[in-house]
């Protein structure tokens, strides 16, 4: 089975966790490795044993990072930054310093045997200073985190989006080059050199002249709607030699309307599925008419076939490819020309059935 | 050597030319009938009985894959050979992996004479070894066809948990059918009739849809058109013909089993 088309305006979710254990552990020694710098500065400017300061320093440093680090884990966080949004954030961060403070401290006191947070009462000036220098040293270092964290978010969106838009664009390009259309094509081309030589170049041109539209369709923004209902032709005229008695195709282009600027290639691939999922599985196939028409403020755009209909459930049954070039149409329109266009396929409204596709755009598109 | 054959392409001009590079290769092979869909082909190779079919894959209404199927179950149990199978496509990589697989004969649209002739010299090869009433050549044949169904030319339920409830409309009523109470399904064709003990429903669907959302271990199709529920079978009778029927488990009707699944039902 191919793989499910996706939409490429919405990046798809990045398949990273948010919480990676790599990152604990990369965190825990970047916070350290800061404490060690700290413990050095603070005993460099106080009196007795050097190592005191680094075991406080080391101990209240590591209770904070480990309180905030993995209290990510009881907390809801944002998937993308892999820390929690908003006041949760600073509520989590906040907390975990005063409580990473406490902890820390009570715990170097316990190593070396000194009564429970006698500090406090001894010197609240030195407890509030320490205090202070912790909450600028956890404050920037969980900054640091928080940046991070949204930074590497920001990457992997930026490649998952380049990934889509590559994936995309050979799609697009396998969806207009459809290898079962060029190969049958090429097959009717070497039976007619023999058979009809003229009829042999007449259709060897029209290739031609569709291979060029198809692959230079992403150079011009627009082209006259004439030109449109040209390279329709040329489609139709290369599936006429295919099908024979079963295309009958109908195009229908009001003189008046032969100017209006048109993207390249929007009804091709509507043209393309009337064929595919509307005609040729059709035993008897049928007409085909597309048609341009303006309706007030609109120019409407009509592909109608009559062959064998659209599925009773709409979720049930348009394949793969016919989903890809239908969601590509109505992104095309979106970005061209967002709420002023539509586009629909429906079940055709009269005896006849088959289906009718209907794009309406906007009378004036650069207003 | 002397054969018979049946062409079935929907595309005119490459179904003259097919036709006209044939009888350039193999003057001795007679082409019976030239059709353009599948059920032409199915209905057109029942009734003249060619030695060899050239089915094109896609083909409106019914695909080259399931007219083979169709002739296989449908051809007559008199002992005679099926025909053997030359499939032809534009364009397919999943088709021809499968077709590699079965070691299926193939040949590639543009057609080109070379590749043609190859294939064309295997077929003789083929129906010299055959002699009257060769039922290995049967079987032969059934296993390729057996081995093409069951390969991913068929969409499989990718990992997806087998469908629980049948929903049938009956006037503006749905019905909730637990699958576990269906005894059988059969194609009735866009819709797929829905049998229980009790009674029976239509449902808007195809057969071929239907199929890849029930779990494989318990339902058997044992047809193109029927697929039961292994334990609502009762007996399975092998007639002198080989042709196998199934009876029910509280419900009177009897099931065909055509010849490509009968292999299944044998003595354990």
């Amino acid at each position: 089975m191919r793989p499910i088309p996706h939409n490429p305006s919405m990046p798809t979710p990045t398949e990273a966790p948010a919480l990676r254990p790599g990152d604990f552990l990369r965190h825990g020694l970047i916070v350290a490795g800061f404490n060690t710098f700290l413990g050095l500065v603070l005993a460099l400017n106080r009196e007795g044993p050097w190592h005191v300061q680094m075991v406080y320093a080391q101990s209240i440093g590591l209770s904070i990072w480990a309180l905030m680090d993995f209290g990510r884990l009881l907390v809801r966080i944002d998937p993308e930054t892999g820390w929690p949004a908003g006041w949760r954030r600073i509520a989590l961060q906040g907390s975990s310093i005063l409580a990473g403070y406490v902890l820390g401290s009570s715990f170097a006191d316990l190593l070396y045997d000194r009564p429970l947070l006698e500090m406090w009462r001894a010197s609240p000036r030195s407890v509030l200073s320490y205090l202070l220098i912790c909450i600028a040293v956890s404050g920037a270092i969980s900054f640091f985190f928080y940046a991070r964290g949204k930074d590497q978010m920001r990457l992997r969106q930026l490649a998952a989006a380049q990934r889509d838009a590559a994936e995309n664009q050979l799609k697009l390009l396998e969806s207009q080059l459809e290898p079962h259309m060029l190969f049958n094509t090429l097959a009717n081309l070497r039976v007619l050199i023999a058979l009809d030589p003229p009829r042999a170049q007449l259709m060897l041109d029209r290739l031609i002249a569709f291979l060029r539209a198809t692959l230079s369709a992403s150079r011009a923004p627009w082209h006259p709607l004439s030109a449109e209902f040209e390279r329709v032709q040329d489609y139709l005229a290369l599936m006429q030699v295919r099908m024979g008695e079963r295309l009958q195709p109908v195009l229908d282009l009001p003189a008046e309307l032969a100017d209006r600027p048109v993207p390249p290639l929007l009804l091709q691939p509507l043209v393309e599925n009337a064929i595919k999922h509307g005609l040729e599985p059709h035993v008897e196939g049928g007409r085909l008419r597309v048609s341009a028409r303006r309706e007030g403020d609109q120019l409407v755009l009509r592909v109608r076939d009559t062959g064998a209909g659209l599925p009773a459930d709409p979720a049930e049954v348009p394949a793969e490819g016919t989903r890809f070039g239908l969601s590509q149409v109505r992104r095309r329109l979106a970005t061209l020309y967002g709420e002023a266009a539509a586009f629909e396929l429906a079940p055709a409204p009269d005896a006849e059935g088959g289906a009718l596709a209907t794009i309406r755009l906007p009378w004036s598109p650069a207003a | 050597m002397k054969a018979t054959a049946l062409i079935a392409e929907d595309e005119p001009l490459l179904a003259a030319n097919l036709k006209a590079e044939l009888q350039a290769l193999w003057p001795g092979l007679e082409i019976v009938a030239s059709v353009a869909h599948g059920e032409a082909a199915v209905q057109q190779a029942l009734a003249l009985r060619p030695q060899l079919l050239f089915l094109d894959i896609r083909m409106p209404g019914m695909t080259g894959l399931e007219a083979a199927q169709a002739i296989a179950e449908d051809w007559p149990h008199d002992g005679s050979a099926l025909p053997v199978v030359v499939f032809v496509t534009a364009y397919d990589e999943y088709a021809l992996q499968a077709f590699d697989q079965a070691a299926v004969d193939y040949v590639l649209k543009p057609v080109q004479p070379a590749r043609l002739a190859q294939a064309c010299e295997r077929v003789q090869a083929v129906l010299a070894r055959r002699t009257p009433a060769d039922a290995g050549a049967v079987e032969s044949a059934l296993g390729q066809l057996r081995q093409l169904l069951g390969s991913g030319l068929r969409p499989a339920a990718a990992g997806a948990p087998p469908l629980v409830v049948i929903q049938a409309a009956i006037g503006p009523v749905i019905h909730m059918v637990p699958v576990a109470e269906v005894l059988y399904f059969e194609a009735a064709d866009k819709y797929v009739r829905v049998i229980t003990a009790e009674r029976e429903y239509l449902v808007r669907t195809a057969l071929r849809e239907l199929l890849p959302q029930l779990d494989a271990q318990r339902f058997w199709q044992i047809h193109r058109g029927t697929v039961v529920r292994s334990d609502a079978i009762a007996t399975a009778l092998r007639d002198e013909a080989g042709k196998v029927t199934l009876t029910l488990r509280g419900h009177p009707d009897k099931l065909g089993v055509s010849r490509l699944y009968a292999h299944r039902f044998k003595p354990m």
